[in-house]
């Protein structure tokens, strides 16, 4: 069951920006080192806030785009552009159910089409696939006739799921999935998750800033700021005991359904540094509370023992509290 | 008397297909120094209902209320002058997307000053002044620089504190803040909501904070109005509501949130939609997605008392269990 059916080393990306006619072009490092594994029927899970390489991973995962540098290897096999079968391996869910079903096709075709690009089955097969996956998803048979528009947020969402899985992928990236949602929706829309995850045996790669559906779901977690994973491990163990700074501000941070609740949140001060100009050393040393005068020159690397990994200097003690 | 007073505000938008109304009968009140917070899900109506009484609903709006009364004026039937007079000045609105909320063609200080020219009638050198002060006081650092920029040099966090400055320029009695930091990533939220409730403390103002994230109002809120397809259907203090919800709607809701449920296990999940236009129930709008519903809810729910947190339901829940609930046996759910 635990196969390895993709893996991650060292990936970077970089973006050439133009800043106008007198200036040289800068280079945006907008992934800059990632390594990971995925396993199946596991979810890794990655955190963090805008502007931390959280979609250029995704992009890079499904092979919309390629990497600067560093590997990946789909089911033992290194990426390369226009390979049919791993792009059939790795689907994807985006955030927003209203801007990825196209408006003028029937919710059938919608199914049908990756199907109808990548095997060869005939029309009669095609249908009973998409009906298959839609009675899978929750959706009716009669959906099959009708528009998007004619779909609440949370079929819609459905309806990108049953897309996806119309080639038996082995790995599902889903990016920002439920947080277009409304809360009793998107209990529903995880739940199928956790249903066709157990049933198919999918890798998930679930990207998400929401860390109370992070923690519902995930197996193992990667916190990346400003382009470089921080902090990886599993999940409950890094929730648990957050070791980089980082980690344990987005955890005080997240709100808490518990009026009655302590609250003993760390503040940060500041915002995420402009990915151009990045600070020398630890990209987070400007906004850390623990930053040592190390930090502001070298690049603390990411290690750790066991699977629990983290990329700082002063890392925080066991007990999670600022010390 | 409180701060706002509005009782049974109804709003109903003209379209294509029909009459739709988007606020059904919707009492609220706030006052000095007060948060409350308004709860739903998309098109229970919260934003609508703040819109109605700030006066920026389109032509195709119509706004029926019992009474509307801010700090004891009869908002209703103000003129368009005379409401312009006390909107943005007494009241004023912070709205959920800062990058789309501001102008992209003036400047941060020209449009702070904007409101404090209209309203104080200052001069230059005493609106630039003030715009200083309040970009102090929302925590811009540097604020004589950040006057002269124009909005796309901001980040969301940045351009957030500008429109609470914008909103704050006058000292307004009531803040009302629509969904304030759903734009926003989690540690700038959390910059954002201690701003607010800070300024509310030191200016003891009224705030509203109409939000759909039940943990943002657990942290911030102190009473709390929950809101299902356009009516009240529940009002109680926070500790209350999270302890022990009323309506089964907000019990459905609060168990619905993944750090309420066991990790990995399924989420208890509420089934189907919220009804739209074209499928209201005719008695209580909720009926086709509760676990208690009955036939005598085909007709209109009862509104309880205020122990039972006004919930708008025939058997209200206390402790999780329906008072007055005659069995599974009569249930059409079940």
């Amino acid at each position: 069951m635990n196969a390895v059916v993709a893996e991650a080393n060292g990936l970077k990306r970089h973006y050439a920006v133009n800043r106008g006619l007198f200036r040289d072009p800068a280079t945006v490092k907008a992934l800059n080192g990632a390594s990971f594994s995925l396993e199946a029927g596991k979810t890794l899970a990655v955190v963090g806030e805008s502007g931390c390489g959280k979609s250029t991973l995704a992009r890079l995962v499904t092979m919309i785009e390629e990497p600067t540098e560093g590997t990946l290897l789909i089911d033992g096999k290194p990426v390369t552009a226009g390979d049919p079968d791993l792009r059939r391996a790795v689907q994807i869910v985006f955030q927003n159910p209203y801007g990825s079903l196209n408006p003028r096709q029937k919710i059938g075709a919608i199914l049908e089409e990756p199907l109808k690009i990548n095997t060869s089955d005939s029309a009669p097969v095609r249908r009973e696939k998409a009906l298959a996956m839609m009675q899978r998803v929750g959706l009716r048979p009669e959906h099959y006739e009708r528009y998007p528009h004619m779909f609440s947020g949370g079929q819609r969402q459905r309806i990108a799921i049953a897309r996806a899985l119309m080639l038996n992928p082995k790995i599902l990236v889903l990016d920002e999935p439920v947080s277009a949602l409304d809360v009793s929706i998107q209990a529903q829309v995880l739940n199928i998750l956790m249903d066709l995850q157990a049933e198919f045996g999918l890798a998930y790669l679930f990207i998400s800033h929401d860390l109370s559906v992070v923690r519902h779901i995930a197996d193992d977690i990667m916190v990346m700021y400003l382009g470089k994973p921080v902090e990886t491990g599993p999940a409950e163990e890094v929730f648990a005991n957050p070791l980089h700074p980082y980690t344990a501000a987005l955890l005080s941070a997240t709100p808490s359904a518990d009026p009655a609740g302590a609250r003993n949140r760390i503040k940060l001060e500041g915002e995420l540094p402009s990915p151009l100009d990045p600070p020398p050393g630890c990209p987070f040393n400007p906004r850390c509370w623990r930053v040592l005068d190390r930090c502001r020159t070298e690049e603390p690397p990411l290690e750790g023992p066991g699977g629990h990994c983290v990329a700082c200097y002063n890392p925080m003690d066991g007990a999670g509290e600022p010390s | 008397m409180a701060l706002l007073e509005i009782e049974n505000l109804t709003v109903t938008f003209k379209t294509s297909s029909g009459p739709f109304k988007a606020v059904d009968s919707v009492s609220l009140s706030c006052d000095k120094g007060e948060i409350l917070s308004v709860v739903g899900e998309s098109g229970s109506g919260k934003s609508v209902a703040m819109l109605a009484l700030m006066g920026l609903l389109p032509w195709t709006a119509t706004v029926t209320a019992d009474a509307m009364r801010f700090d004891g004026r009869d908002m209703l039937t103000l003129s368009a002058r005379e409401r312009r007079r006390i909107i943005g000045k007494d009241i004023s609105m912070i709205f959920q997307e800062p990058m789309s909320s501001l102008n992209p063609c003036f400047t941060v200080g020209f449009q702070i000053g904007e409101s404090l020219r209209l309203h104080l009638g200052m001069g230059r050198a005493e609106r630039r002044a003030r715009s200083i002060e309040l970009l102090k006081l929302v925590g811009i650092p540097a604020p004589e620089d950040r006057l002269s920029q124009f909005p796309h040099q901001l980040s969301g966090g940045m351009s957030q504190r500008v429109m609470i400055a914008m909103a704050l320029a006058c000292n307004p009695k009531l803040l009302i803040a629509d969904e304030p930091t759903t734009a926003l990533d989690v540690t700038i939220q959390a910059q954002i909501l201690d701003l607010l409730v800070r300024l509310q403390r030191d200016h003891g103002m009224g705030l509203i904070l109409i939000t759909h994230d039940m943990g943002v109002v657990a942290e911030t809120a102190e009473r709390v109005q929950v809101q299902y397809a356009g009516q009240k259907v529940e009002e109680q203090d926070v500790k209350g509501l999270f302890a022990d919800p009323h309506h089964p709607y907000t019990a459905a809701l609060l168990s619905a949130l993944p750090e309420r449920a066991l990790r990995r296990g399924r989420l208890p999940s509420i089934p189907g939609v919220v009804p739209g236009q074209g499928d209201r129930p005719p008695g209580c709008l909720f009926a086709p997605r509760c676990q208690y519903a009955t036939a005598a809810c085909q007709t209109a729910p009862k509104r309880q008392d205020r122990a039972l947190g006004l919930a708008l339901c025939n058997y209200p829940l206390v402790d999780g269990v329906p008072q007055g609930h005659p069995g599974k046996a009569a249930e059409v759910n079940a």
